[in-house]
């Protein structure tokens, strides 16, 4: 230790600090001068920025409403999420077929039910049928392409998306199902309670949602974090070749990635599919999971949860309170805003690992 | 790739094509109709029974009556999946092959052929879809749009509205909702809403869901939940219009006071509300069920041979018999070009004028089994809509039942805004062509 005491160094600003400051500085301008009225109602400032809020604080019912039902599509967003964490890690691949997975597994389950099959029955039998796929995937498709660059192997995967739309709609035909939501045991109907002069009301199916979401993403994130399998499977995410040399067995890994994201994409299908119905357009809802996986990064669990909740809960209080200010309608491009917003001040994602390269 | 293979590659693809081709003359003794339609895709849910029902009532001629005129009618279907672009590919690769209308079954498609109709002088009859200002004959002589367009329908609801609230004046000062796919096609609507807002003195409150968040309607669902609105028109497509019956469930809006559009009103729609569905209403303009004649020829002549792609409990649903009316429309279009023309192979431009001049009487309606399945219809060189009665039909948690008197539409409203919407249309297309096609006598 010197005995001089270095100098104090005079206050630095990181770029992201001043952002900071500069909006905080801002915010409380603009509350300073809706409070003494030099903004007032009407005012195109005040409309965007300090209405919005005027509403959260009259009507806090809604915006407890609100925050819920962002919530659960954040739970549920993560859980889609997680299913592209984990091909990712586990082979560098963006899995284009995972929504088309969605759908499949819906479909499959409801059609084994419609063939006779008891509910639960079905399930298991659907988790089969994504065990089959997992290995065929492995065997027909991933094997032949070991090695090659992981552009290969994103394109092999919008070939398995054709392959299963073709499959999904020769064999189930392209009606809409209903989801055997109440042979599940799936409970329906609503909790409401008054809360702040209003009323909440919680719909037991999201609950019953929201909770299997995040007991699977919870068990999913204990089984690759701190099982040999998972150790294995973050070898095999650092680098394929060393992870071959120690004698883990790729083609193992990969079939249990592709069936744990078979098993996310049945609980997705069961949980969106009781939402509305389970048909083709399903497919869509697996793109929402895009912006999670930009802001959480593409290789983090945690940044998929944490990121899903970000998007969920933030693209819900946007449309309800900025969107009529627009037309409405603003959900489907505000989650990507978001996204970027996050990006700008963390361009590897909130989780991801930073990139560093050496020319 | 070396040469050679390229060279190959390209002749074995282009032989593949001329096959393709090859494979389906239109015979000089057959009258070729393509339908566009879509069994994949999003919004299958709602096209396949449609597709079922035009294809069989049309195959259903050729089995019972040999025809239309004695002339067999070739049909043949091209899957568009609801998407522009591959319906209009539909479009190029059928039209050569003595196409006499097209069907496009998609506001989107409708909007980018409406430009080739002219030229290449095929009829379009987008039944009750697509441009609504295209009603107007005189600046759109190729494209044909009965028996109602979305802006009688609009109008139509607003009735009802009224009606059950007990006069166009007791709107004032309500809220009213349009839940709409963000497409043309949920659009369409729009202007006549906003311009029967300022007559009434209601607010019009708009709730876009973009095509992407069909399954996703959450937060719309709270901004109707905050803006109470007294009524809600549906005008939604696919697997939005289930969602929203269950989302509407979901969150106690009354369901007597959510009205869909014809297209927010198949069975599959109502079915997955479930109980919560019970009461909620769609417009229509031909009734469901199979206790028809014109339903039990199909039966009898297709279903029950195996020839329909249906299962037998889906035929008379209220998705299916739109299918088969629209088919009727195109078979009537041909039999009057028939008798004008006296041809018995009609052409595209025979079929135009067959269409202009139609008039569907209740005499016909009961000749073709059709009494009571649908009102009459006329079309005239001017108007090529009809602005035709629609009744409110209603989901009883099993079917559709008709809950009103047939409800003619405001004309006196609507027309004069598709006439101006209509000379807009011709203004902003630079180059639009004038009239030149005489009108048919009497019409």
């Amino acid at each position: 230790m010197s005995a001089i005491e270095a100098p104090e160094p005079p206050l630095r600003l990181t770029p992201t600090g001043w952002t900071l400051l500069g909006l905080a500085g801002a915010a409380i301008l603009l509350l300073l001068a809706s409070l003494t009225g030099v903004i007032g109602k009407g005012n195109p400032l005040d409309t965007v920025f300090i209405d919005p809020f005027r509403q959260m604080k009259d009507a806090p019912d809604l915006l407890v409403q609100t925050v819920w039902e962002g919530l659960v599509s954040g739970v549920l967003y993560a859980l889609i999420a997680l299913g592209f964490v984990l091909i990712f890690k586990a082979s560098g691949v963006f899995n284009f077929a995972q929504g088309i997975m969605v759908v499949f597994a819906g479909l499959t389950l409801v059609g084994f039910y419609e063939m006779g099959v008891p509910a639960f029955l079905a399930l298991i039998l659907t988790l089969g049928v994504m065990f089959l796929l997992a290995v065929s995937v492995e065997r027909v498709v991933l094997r032949p392409l070991v090695n090659q660059p992981d552009i290969i192997l994103f394109m092999a995967t919008f070939g398995i998306t054709y392959v299963l739309i073709g499959l999904g709609e020769l064999v189930f035909g392209g009606n809409p199902k209903q989801m055997i939501a109440d042979q599940l045991m799936l409970p329906k109907g609503s909790i409401e309670f008054p809360f702040a002069g209003g009323f909440v009301a919680l719909q037991k199916i999201d609950i019953a949602a929201a909770l299997i979401a995040a007991l699977m993403i919870a068990a999913l994130a204990f089984f690759f974090q701190k099982t040999r399998i998972g150790r294995a499977l973050r070898a095999v995410a650092d680098s394929h070749k060393a992870a071959l040399s120690v004698g883990i067995s790729l083609n193992q890994i990969w079939v249990i990635v592709w069936f744990t994201a078979g098993i996310v994409a049945l609980v997705t299908g069961i949980m969106w599919g009781a939402r509305s119905d389970v048909s083709f357009a399903l497919q869509i809802i697996a793109l929402k999971a895009l912006p999670v996986l930009i802001l959480g990064g593409f290789t983090s669990v945690p940044g998929a949860i944490v990121g899903g909740l970000i998007i969920g809960i933030g693209e819900k209080l946007g449309e309800f309170y900025w969107g009529p200010l627009v037309g409405g309608g603003i959900e489907s491009w505000l989650a990507y805003f978001i996204a970027l917003a996050f990006l700008l001040f963390r361009p590897q994602g909130l989780f991801g690992e930073k990139l560093i390269e050496r020319i | 790739m070396t040469l050679r293979k390229l060279t190959l590659g390209t002749m074995a693809a282009a032989a593949v094509a001329g096959a393709t081709a090859m494979a389906l003359p239109a015979s000089a003794q057959e009258i070729y109709v393509p339908l566009l339609t879509y069994r994949t895709g999003p919004f299958a849910g709602s096209g396949i029974p449609i597709a079922d029902g035009m294809s069989d009532y049309l195959r259903m001629l050729n089995e019972r009556d040999g025809g239309i005129g004695g002339v067999k009618l070739s049909v043949e279907e091209c899957e568009t999946g609801y998407d522009t672009k591959k319906g209009v590919e539909c479009y190029e690769s059928t039209k050569g092959k003595g196409a006499v209308m097209y069907n496009p079954y998609s506001t989107g498609i409708t909007l980018q052929i409406i430009p080739k109709a002219a030229v290449d002088k095929i009829p379009i009859l987008s039944m009750s879809y697509g441009l609504s200002a295209s009603a107007d004959g005189n600046v759109f002589p190729w494209v044909f749009i009965p028996p109602v367009t979305y802006w009688d329908g609009a109008s139509v609801f607003i009735q009802h509205a009224a009606a059950v609230e007990g006069g166009l004046d007791k709107l004032k000062g309500k809220t009213i909702g349009l839940i709409h796919l963000d497409a043309p096609y949920g659009k369409e609507p729009i202007p006549v809403l906003e311009k029967l807002a300022a007559t009434y003195g209601f607010t019009l409150k708009l709730y876009p869901i973009a095509a992407q968040d069909m399954q996703n309607q959450g937060s719309t669902w709270l901004n109707i939940r905050r803006d109470r609105p007294a009524w809600l028109y549906v005008q939604g497509w696919g697997a939005m219009n289930p969602t929203a019956v269950k989302e509407a469930a979901k969150n106690g809006f009354p369901m007597d006071r959510m009205v869909g559009v014809w297209f927010a009103g198949g069975d599959d729609d109502a079915r997955g509300g479930g109980d919560g569905a019970k009461g909620y209403k769609a417009l229509n303009y031909h009734q469901a069920g199979a206790n028809y004649p014109v339903i039990q020829d199909i039966m009898k002549f297709i279903v029950d041979k195996g020839q329909s792609k249906a299962p037998k409990d889906k035929v008379g649903e209220s998705l299916y018999n739109r299918g088969v009316y629209n088919a009727m429309l195109i078979a009537e279009g041909i039999r009057n070009a028939q008798k004008i023309t006296g041809k018995k192979a009609i052409t595209a431009e025979d079929a135009r004028r067959g269409l202009e001049a139609l008039n569907i009487t209740d005499a016909r309606l009961k000749e073709m089994g059709m009494e009571g399945f649908a009102a009459p219809l006329k079309l005239t060189c001017a108007d090529h809509s009809g602005h035709n009665q629609v009744f409110i039909h209603q989901w009883d948690g099993a079917k559709w039942v008709k809950a009103s008197d047939w409800i003619t539409p405001q004309k006196d409203v609507v027309r004069p805004m598709l006439e101006a919407a209509a000379a807009d249309y011709a203004k902003s297309n630079t180059g639009w062509p004038q009239r030149t096609e005489a009108c048919e006598k009497g019409s």
